[in-house]
């Protein structure tokens, strides 16, 4: 039995990026707020995801442009070939990850939110227990209840985590670089960090079980990235799956696509097979919420089936990307303090940080068509783009998607170096109901990468003027 | 044979916990529908559980006077076809029958609701008359059921906080667009009534909306049925003079009012009946009708109907024989705050003896009052009028006021009715009664 016994409005568990948004805004709002956390503010995304893995994957950029200097490059440069310490590399990652949690911990004190370290564990819906580790444990009862739990990396019963088998978490703060990395999985994660991975220095093999890399988009946006693994003398096993590891402890066993047997030499393994929600082991179970599937199903205000308990982020299903968390966070925060909201964003934009970059945002050609919708959709190459070209990142394309009858734009997609910060235009244009000729109609500065959304609404309404 | 699992029902009250005070059944009773299982008691109400199958209780989810949190396994019964909960797991998926509100999944993938953009030409509206008023310049066709309308985020979350519905608003901008001025157009037509809005009053409307009657609700319509089941309802009708009442009200509101509390007709009222009921102890009374007892009792317990935001309550203003007026009217004040906050005790809500009940200037003309079950009576007050009176050949202008009021005719008789009414209002006809008796 705890000993102490204390009570909030809104209790949150969980402080990543939808949990610590939420206490944020309800702070804002008036509303007593305890957030409980176990591990560091910031979850998935400020320790052991987005920011460490963009991190990483800016210094392996420019170790790989320097190294490109070590020899003849066509702007004149020359250098000695560069040497990387990892070591400070992975400590100037966390300089970063410190400055962002620590300026989270920072709102939230400044918006008069409890934070409790430990690890909760639901007693029912309006009642917490937190271990904090030291003593007895401190039992919280509140009003509401926000589910902010997120997800976790999901591991292969034939390559188990462990030794060299490692996840993105441990990927994202290596001890060394390894001579021959193999990736199981050819997603977002496991490109982005091969490829990362790749550029600093290893050997990397790439094992899929589809047909072809980056499976969740299509086939026009995927080409570039292909080419450029090839380019980086990337292997890639498509159709292939991993049976486990070979007799030596490091090196894995691999059937192809046509049922060969072969062993992949490798001094590491990284599984990016997927994520799934974190559910278990906090008492979730007892609340006997409706699930959808894994996930623990919610309706479009991110009320679970049980009055007053919340739900947002990754343990509500996908997609599984930090900025939905936040504005689900936001808007719970704002129906608790009694305004009326709904989440119904009309598009969540989806960023792939290899290399080149890939942004899909609303609706692809593939998806009106398979939905009816009667669209035309236009690419911009980068190829026909001056900063593309001074960028010396060519490859990829801007395409945009629109309703034939009414010209409303309902899908963006580019791919092409730094093209993640074109998803800003992307995005607010479908927010706000553009048509092509907005877009069309709407100066943009030249030169940049932009010119090229213009141009491709320009051509989607046929007259481009430099294609 | 499968296995139904009954879990504690979320009541809504915002409580976690649910008191088990009576288990109705035990593991091997046969029940069938509708059956009570328990009854559960939170701060506020108690609470009947009722079966919604056929069945066996198995297993009872704790003791009585035991807490469970709400969600918590009440009760396991054994049931024919599939249940709702795998035998080897009873951690199942939950009822969806008793989620609390209105359950709208997330849309699974929310492109798709771009694509369900209006098809509007291109063409339509673009240029508004300066000088109209401002109303969308053209009202396109109602968008088709289930099409979400274009809004930029900033009309969406004011349409929000205005409570309005995008869906019915029509869109003057590029594509069916709504703009913040086709909001201001919606929201100054809503003003002006419908005759100078063009948009959305025909819109054909779609949906419905199941309520779960749960907590005090339920509460409410349970007492309301087993009232209306058992009593044989009469209701007796009459007109009181209240001019003199009001002019005595005015003038101890006047000399008191400062100092002890401005007085409304209730506590007046309340103690014409105090009085009334000394020579009609009938109707001062509680009826057991399963034991075939009236319990007439001493004091005079008046329950008093107060709407609160979750409902009808009856906060009871306990011996009002030993109170006067500004008493009565501090009691009542005081208990209908406790209602509407949720703060009034169990004991503040029942044991009443006799009823009230007065919509105020809502009150209409006559009104047929439920019995507060077991009572026998219940009084309810109509609204207060000017109106000509003949008084000695002559037309004068009197308050006049109607009671309406039923009597459980098991056992009140007409004439005790009428002759308690009739007592009632000569009290209040002639007020200063009221303080000499």
């Amino acid at each position: 039995m705890a000993e102490t016994c204390d009570s909030t409005t809104l209790l949150v568990i969980g402080g990543g990026p939808g949990g610590y948004v939420a206490a944020i805004r309800a702070g804002q709002l008036g509303i007593p707020t305890v957030l409980v956390e176990g591990a560091d503010l910031g979850g998935t995304c400020l320790n052991i995801g987005c920011i460490p893995s963009k991190a990483l994957i800016h210094a392996a950029d420019a170790f790989h442009q320097a190294a490109s200097y070590a020899g003849e490059s066509p702007l004149g440069i020359r250098t000695g070939a560069p040497t990387i310490d990892i070591a400070r590399t992975v400590a100037w990652k966390d300089g970063i990850v410190g400055r962002l949690t620590g300026g989270v911990g920072a709102l939230l004190k400044k918006n008069g939110v409890r934070v409790v370290h430990g690890w909760a564990h639901i007693l029912d819906g309006k009642s917490v227990e937190v271990d904090g580790g030291r003593g007895e444990p401190l039992r919280i009862r509140c009003e509401h209840l926000l589910l902010a739990t997120g997800s976790e990396a999901v591991d292969l019963p034939s390559l188990p985590f462990g030794g060299s088998v490692v996840s993105s978490t441990e990927a994202l703060a290596p001890p060394s670089i390894p001579e021959h990395l193999i990736v199981v999985g050819a997603g977002y994660i496991g490109l982005e960090l091969g490829i990362a991975y790749r550029k600093l220095g290893a050997r990397v093999t790439v094992v899929e079980t589809a047909g072809r890399v980056l499976p969740a988009y299509d086939d026009e946006l995927v080409k570039p990235v292909a080419a450029t693994l090839k380019r980086l003398g990337i292997a890639v096993h498509l159709e292939a799956s991993v049976l486990g590891l070979a007799d030596d402890g490091r090196s894995v066993r691999m059937r192809d696509g046509g049922g060969a047997e072969s062993v992949l030499a490798a001094d590491r393994v990284l599984v990016a097979v997927g994520r799934r929600p974190r559910t278990a082991g906090f008492g979730l179970e007892g609340l006997l919420l409706d699930m959808n599937g894994r996930y623990v199903r919610i309706d479009n205000q991110c009320r679970t089936s049980m009055r007053n308990v919340w739900a947002i982020g990754d343990l509500t299903g996908g997609p599984m990307l930090a900025h939905r968390a936040m504005a689900q966070g936001e808007m719970v925060a704002e129906i608790i303090a009694g305004k009326r909201r709904h989440f119904t964003p009309a598009a969540i934009p989806t960023v792939c940080f290899t290399d080149p970059e890939v942004v899909v945002v609303g609706m692809t050609p593939q998806d009106a068509a398979r939905l009816g919708i009667d669209c035309i959709s236009a690419h911009f190459p980068f190829a026909a783009n001056g900063r593309a070209m001074i960028l010396e990142a060519t490859d990829g394309f801007v395409r945009v998607v629109a309703r034939r009858d009414n010209h409303v734009i309902v899908g963006w997609q580019a791919v092409g170096g730094a093209v993640s910060e074109l998803s800003a235009a992307f995005v607010q244009a479908i927010e706000m109901g553009a048509q092509l000729e907005d877009v069309a109609g709407t100066i943009h500065a030249h030169p940049t990468l932009g010119e090229a959304v213009q141009e491709a609404a320009l051509r989607a309404l046929g007259h481009a003027l430099h294609v | 044979m499968g296995t139904h699992v009954i879990r504690m029902p979320d009541l809504g009250e915002g409580i976690a916990e649910v008191e088990v005070v009576a288990w109705r059944v035990q593991p091997g009773d046969a029940v069938v529908e509708d059956q009570v299982l328990a009854d559960v008691m939170t701060d506020k109400a108690t609470v009947e559980i009722p079966s919604p199958v056929h069945g066996t209780v198995v297993a009872l989810g704790g003791k009585v006077g035991e807490s469970l949190a709400v969600g918590a396994e009440l009760i396991r019964l054994d049931v024919e076809g599939t249940g709702n909960a795998p035998a080897a797991a009873p951690v199942a998926a939950g009822e969806p029958a008793e989620l609390p509100h209105g359950f709208e999944p997330e849309p699974e993938r929310a492109e798709e609701a771009v694509a369900s953009v209006a098809a509007v030409p291109v063409a339509a509206a673009t240029a508004a008359a300066p000088a109209a008023p401002p109303r969308p310049v053209q009202a396109p066709a109602p968008r088709p059921a289930g099409e979400r309308p274009l809004a930029a985020p900033a009309v969406r979350r004011r349409a929000w906080d205005l409570g309005i519905e995008l869906q019915f608003v029509a869109g003057s901008g590029p594509a069916g667009r709504v703009t913040h001025a086709d909001l201001d157009a919606w929201v100054a037509g809503q003003r002006r009534g419908p005759a100078t809005v063009s948009d959305g009053r025909y819109t054909q409307r779609e949906g419905e909306e199941a309520m779960p009657v749960i907590g005090l609700r339920r509460k409410i319509a349970e007492r309301m049925q087993l009232a209306k089941r058992r009593i044989p309802h009469f209701t007796y009708v009459e007109e009181v003079d209240v001019t003199e009442l009001e002019a005595l009200r005015v003038q101890l509101n006047a000399r008191y009012g400062d100092d002890r509390g401005k007085l409304t007709l209730l506590p007046l009222l309340m103690r014409a009946i105090v009085l009334a009921v000394r020579r009609f102890p009938d109707v001062n009374a509680r009826y057991d009708d399963e034991a075939n007892v009236v319990t007439r009792y001493g004091p005079v317990h008046i329950g008093i109907a107060t709407q609160t935001d979750a409902g009808l309550m009856v906060p009871v203003v306990r011996h009002a024989e030993a109170r006067d007026p500004w008493s009565s009217a501090a009691e009542i004040a005081r208990l209908a705050d406790a209602a509407r906050h949720g703060k009034a005790t169990r004991d503040e809500l029942s044991g009443s003896t006799i009823t009230i009940t007065s919509l105020g200037a809502l009150g209409g003309i006559v009104s047929t009052p439920v019995i507060n079950h077991p009572e026998v009576a219940i009084v309810g007050v109509n609204r207060m009028v000017d109106r000509p009176v003949i008084r000695n050949g002559g037309m004068v202008a009197r308050k006049l006021m109607n009671l309406s009021s039923s009597f459980d005719h098991r056992v009140i008789d007409g004439m005790v009715a009428a002759g308690f009414i009739q007592t009632v209002r000569g009290y209040l006809e002639c007020p200063a009664t009221l303080f000499v008796e």
